[in-house]
């Protein structure tokens, strides 16, 4: 071995050392073992344009975004199934990465291999050091979804307006409340309320399509942007009954919730101490 | 008896070697040099219940003054050479929100000391405290809901808003030492119960950064230490 390629053996050495305690961060999801070595190639092929090579979402794409990509260097993350504050699960960013984030720019990502997101979701966790000091917090339970039925509906329309979520998304959810057009997100950027009455039959949540999916959203709350969780203040039972009057606010979206408004002739009676000036529940 | 007597001698000694060494107490005053920019007004009228608990306008807090220059809200604390503390502080304190506003609006504790929060008004809030070395959360807080028990773990000066009252706007400073002092309407802070020894002070505004003197408590004295802070005009 001659000077020079001993030198460049020592270099590598040096390299691989320094590197491998991020690159061995692994990522967990049923039998899925996920390798951060193998997501880091991954990550520059497909993710690097928009979320950047250092994982703070300055891609070059980033500029002409809007929501900007996610900084993993904050771990701070939407989409959680974990109380908000938590490093989300390795599960919740397996999700993500296979969903997409709908009304963005983030597709699914559904092409890959699940063994390339499991991937991808090892690499993601190196960005940010909390992931090797904090484990990731417990997912909140979410009991078994009751009937709907109108009472529930009208007793989760009671809840819309007792828990303010009106101030945001608007008296008929359409994200026109008195405090939407000065929302921003914890980069200070403009962020708009969720619309509900947009769209028809695949109007979708952020984080997911399921009754369950809008449960956990306001329990956990969507990190990182102004939605707070509830979980502190709404009990499960009548967290069921909000759903399923978010659901109705849905109004082009078939749902069996607004199969049962149909039934009972449309209407959500507003209870006269509840009613607000202005327009009604529903 | 005089067993007892020399047993809680014995015990008045263990519990403050201050009172062995004697204690010594930093104290004085934060004012501003020029002139402060104007605070802006603040429009409640969207929120009736709050907007009718003010009978005078209420202004934005980045900066405020008393009398002779006093400066308010300056968290003034030991940064270098307190005495080590093993355990954090059993008081809480109290993070109250009133009128749409933060009572205090800026709130220092010391890391890992219970933080309460309180919504005393007849409207929700959301508590987001936008940290960055800490976890950053987001709690809803409706009227009538009990206290939120909150702490944090890093020292780091926390910007704390509520989104959907957008003026609504206060920190957190927590902190590594309990040895601390937010700066009273005149300007006033005061460290007490100081061990003989080298202390770096540290005095944070939030517009206005941070300033730092040390000083030497040699016995029981009291210090005077003033800080200075020159206004950003704009």
């Amino acid at each position: 071995m001659n000077a020079l390629s001993k030198r460049l053996f020592l270099n590598t050495l040096i390299a691989v050392t320094v590197a491998l305690p991020s690159l061995a961060q692994e990522a967990h999801v049923g039998d899925l073992t996920g390798h951060a070595a193998s997501g880091k190639k991954l990550y520059r092929r497909f993710c690097i344009g928009c979320h950047g090579p250092l994982g703070d979402g300055n891609g070059d794409n980033a500029p002409w975004i809007d929501p900007k990509p996610r900084d993993f260097t904050a771990a701070t993350f939407k989409c959680r199934s974990t109380p908000t504050g938590a490093l989300p699960t390795d599960q919740d960013l397996y999700n993500s990465v296979g969903r997409g984030f709908y009304n963005s720019n983030m597709p699914h990502w559904d092409a890959l291999t699940d063994q390339m997101r499991i991937d991808l979701v090892a690499y993601i966790k190196t960005f940010s050091p909390r992931w090797k000091t904090e484990k990731p917090g417990d997912p909140i339970n979410i009991p078994a979804e009751p009937a709907v039925t109108m009472q529930s509906i009208t007793h989760g329309a009671e809840l819309f307006q007792k828990m303010e979520c009106w101030k945001c998304h608007g008296q008929q959810g359409r994200g026109d409340g008195p405090s939407a057009a000065t929302l921003t997100d914890s980069k200070d950027q403009p962020i708009r309320p969720y619309n509900f009455a947009a769209g028809g039959d695949d109007s979708r949540f952020k984080c997911g399509l399921t009754n369950q999916d809008v449960y956990r959203i306001f329990m956990t709350g969507v990190d990182g942007t102004p939605m707070p969780s509830f979980a502190d203040v709404i009990q499960p039972n009548d967290a069921w009954d909000l759903v399923h009057f978010l659901r109705t606010l849905q109004t082009n979206r078939h749902s069996k919730e607004n199969d049962v408004l149909k039934a009972a002739g449309g209407k959500i009676p507003v209870k006269a101490a509840d009613a607000p000036s202005g327009s009604g529940g529903q | 008896m005089r067993t007892k007597q020399l047993f809680i001698v014995a015990i008045a000694l263990m519990v403050s070697p201050a009172l062995l060494f004697g204690a010594g107490t930093i104290s004085g005053k934060v004012t501003y040099a020029g002139t402060p920019a104007k605070q802006k007004t603040i429009d409640m009228s969207k929120e009736p219940t709050c907007a009718k608990q003010h009978t005078t306008p209420v202004t934005t807090e980045t900066v405020v003054t008393g009398p002779n220059n006093a400066l308010e809200n300056v968290v003034v604390y030991i940064s270098a050479g307190a005495p080590d503390e093993s355990s954090a502080s059993t008081q809480a304190v109290t993070f109250t929100q009133k009128g749409c506003q933060y009572l205090p609006h800026v709130l220092a504790m010391k890391a890992g000391q219970e933080l309460k929060v309180v919504n005393d008004d007849q409207t929700s809030h959301n508590i987001h405290p936008l940290a960055k070395v800490n976890r950053e959360w987001n709690k809803s807080q409706p009227p009538g809901t009990p206290p939120l028990s909150e702490k944090f773990d890093k020292e780091e000066f926390i910007s704390v808003k509520c989104n959907v009252h957008p003026w609504m706007h206060g920190y957190f400073a927590v902190l590594k030492t309990s040895h601390y002092s937010v700066s009273s309407e005149n300007g006033a802070f005061s460290l007490p119960n100081l061990p003989p020894g080298k202390y770096t002070i540290t005095a944070w505004q939030e517009d206005y950064g941070t300033q730092t003197q040390d000083v030497t408590i040699t016995g029981s004295e009291t210090k005077t230490v003033d800080f200075t802070f020159k206004a950003k005009p704009y």
